[in-house]
């Protein structure tokens, strides 16, 4: 073989590390990969909030339709920056949200919090010491899934979901499950 | 001086802490060691440079409590770190299973070296063979020489 070709050795090691570093640099790698996702949602039973009127929340009550799953704290800035959003998906009509109230160190705080700025969940489920979360594969708030009518989650969005994440992906997956569902 | 020996004796009774709180622990000394060594081979997921063994984060402590939980339960160690993965993936193990996703990662450092090897063992085989890879140095010529003096001398006034 030609020798020089050896010269170009570190010269190519070095263009596909670059390659590496120009993908790999760029992604978050506070965002892991979801393990649940195309899976059920796991079995969960919480007692609801204290100072709301509602039964609680259980995965049982997953079955039947498709679902948003909003993971929220009155602790959690992110999630009152998310806020509005939710409050406008609710008042569009376009899907069910429901919440789990996670890790309130004030058992009062939730339910004031929602009272505040606005309640968009059907049911809310009381997590104090993330046994749901950590089932979901939580690793902060917000975090918020789509479950479909089986109960199988099928999308996870790590952190606040706003219109255009909406708009984009979730919007058009829900709709591509319906048709599924229905026919 | 005498407060010198006195840090340096203090330093003996150091020992590395943990964010384990005392109204965690296991009252059984058996289970609360495997909830240690289980502990320390989960990344803090808030964190994720740190152990949950060694996190302060909120979620870290609720995981610390249920691998204990588990453990009471009846769960043996592998039980309870597989169900840890199975949420979080094998990002949480701080030392990742070999298998086909991580063979890269396990195997990469053996190829470099492996490599290395080959081709040290190339350069030697080709020097032994007696290949010139340089030419042997040469005298200076007297005009050379010359120069060569005249510019040291010039540097050293």
């Amino acid at each position: 073989m030609n020798r020089r070709v050896f010269f170009l050795i570190p010269l190519v090691v070095f263009l596909i590390l670059t390659g590496y570093f120009a993908v790999g640099l760029t992604k978050d790698p506070k965002r892991l990969p979801s393990m649940l996702e195309g899976k059920p949602v796991p079995d969960f039973d919480l007692k609801p909030i204290k100072g709301r009127d509602n039964k609680g929340f259980a995965s049982t009550d997953l079955k039947g339709s498709v679902a948003l799953v909003n993971i929220f704290g009155s602790w959690c800035v992110a999630c009152r920056a998310e806020h509005p959003f939710l409050m406008d998906l609710k008042e569009s009509g376009a899907v069910t949200i429901h919440g789990i109230d996670w890790r309130e160190e004030d058992p009062d705080a939730g339910a004031a919090w929602l009272k505040k700025h606005g309640d968009p969940y059907a049911l809310v489920g009381d997590d104090p010491k993330s046994r749901a979360a950590i089932a979901f594969g939580v690793t902060g708030a917000p975090e918020t899934f789509l479950v479909d009518a089986k109960g199988v989650i099928r999308h996870k969005i790590v952190g606040p979901l706003d219109k255009k994440i909406w708009e984009n992906t979730v919007k058009p997956m829900i709709e591509r499950l319906r048709k599924v569902g229905a026919s | 001086m005498r407060y010198l020996i006195l840090f340096l004796g203090l330093l003996v009774f150091a020992s590395p802490v943990s964010a384990v709180d005392p109204s965690e622990m296991l009252s059984n000394s058996l289970m609360e060691t495997r909830a240690r060594e289980i502990s320390k081979g989960l990344r803090c997921v808030v964190c994720q440079n740190q152990s949950i063994d060694d996190s302060d984060a909120a979620l870290a402590r609720d995981l610390r409590v249920l691998v204990r939980e588990r453990l009471v339960a009846g769960d043996s160690d592998n039980e309870v770190v597989e169900y840890v993965v199975s949420r979080y993936g094998d990002f949480v193990l701080l030392k990742p299973p070999f298998k086909g996703a991580t063979l890269v990662l396990w195997g990469g450092p053996v190829l470099f070296v492996l490599i290395a090897f080959f081709a040290g063992l190339g350069f030697y085989r080709r020097q032994r063979r007696g290949a010139p890879s340089k030419p042997a140095a040469v005298a200076l010529s007297n005009t050379e020489r010359a120069r060569l003096n005249d510019l040291l001398d010039k540097d050293g006034s």
